[in-house]
């Protein structure tokens, strides 16, 4: 009983539905998620700025940025902090680091995006936002989710490869097998009647069984 | 309201000059605005909302062309 009120109170979002909209103080002044509509999105959490976890991350984030423009796909990050905190964070990281942030932030101080995102894991934190990545397609849908705690920093080459792989599907409607990269096979849909499964082994494809098949693009 | 496009005072950021110089030969689309304009247009986007907020631009049919006041802000801003 405890589990289903803490489950309802996270609101979690869902795979190919329509991900929850918003109009947001940014970095980059007030924005909606339908002024992304026609590119990916990347729309990622962190916890709090002026943090060490999330300063690797955002140095991290904008190393790729350019690496995701080639895939038409923008950035938008997301903490509970004030546009202030945001530049002043943003400015240290350049002075510090060296590194300009390029993409915008949104501050989210009421958790309006953050709750319809279930951002916020009480067992987490109860005002911060977990680390979530959401990968949001050019219509809208919401086509991968991330959620990793507060102690751990993502990886940004998963990331890189997750793009790469739903790009793939959607181009050649085919899966991706465990690690794929760009370059390897990719898996055949499989067969959906009997008649389909006898045929499929005469294919062609390099297949370990009728429902395993693999092909090069 | 926090708005990229114009300071404070009411003047265009330079963003938001190059988004109105981008209309300075006629009605575009966001998606031209952003060709030309060089900017992603996510930012066209929101750029665009809040300079027609500000009379600065008129959307027409989903182009976007400037106003008189854009017109004079323009030339003001050479």
């Amino acid at each position: 009983m405890t589990e289903d009120v803490q489950l309802e109170d996270v609101g979690l979002p869902v795979l190919g539905r329509k991900a929850p909209d918003f109009e947001a103080l940014t970095t980059h002044g007030t924005l909606r998620l339908s002024d992304f509509e026609g590119a990916w999105l990347v729309l990622f959490s962190h916890p709090a700025d002026f943090t060490p976890v999330c300063t690797t991350e955002f140095i991290a984030f904008s190393k790729i940025y350019d690496e995701l423009k080639k895939r038409n796909t923008e950035l938008l990050g997301l903490s509970v902090d004030s546009v202030s905190s945001h530049i002043a964070w943003m400015r240290n990281i350049e002075k510090k680091m060296r590194v300009k942030i390029p993409f915008p932030i949104i501050a989210d101080l009421n958790k309006e995006v953050a709750k319809k995102y279930g951002m916020i894991h009480p067992e987490q934190s109860k005002t911060e936002a977990v680390r979530c990545v959401f990968v949001i397609d050019p219509e809208g849908k919401i086509r991968a989710m991330i959620y990793y705690p507060l102690t751990t920093g993502r990886n940004m080459n998963e990331i890189l490869r997750l793009i790469d792989a739903l790009q793939t599907t959607d181009k050649h409607k085919v899966a991706t097998p465990a690690n794929w990269k760009p370059g390897n096979p990719v898996v055949v849909p499989p067969p959906a009647t009997a008649e389909q499964a006898e045929e499929r082994l005469k294919e062609g494809y390099k297949c370990k069984d009728w429902y395993l098949c693999l092909k090069k693009l | 309201m926090i708005m990229p496009c114009l300071s404070p005072d009411g003047k265009p950021t330079s963003s938001g000059v190059a988004v109105l110089k981008a209309l300075r030969d006629g009605a575009l689309s966001p998606t031209d605005v952003s060709k030309v304009a060089s900017q992603p247009l996510f930012q066209v986007r929101s750029g665009l909302r809040e300079l027609r907020i500000a009379g600065l631009v008129e959307e027409v049919d989903g182009n976007y062309k400037l106003s008189e006041q854009g017109k004079r802000l323009i030339t003001d801003a050479r």
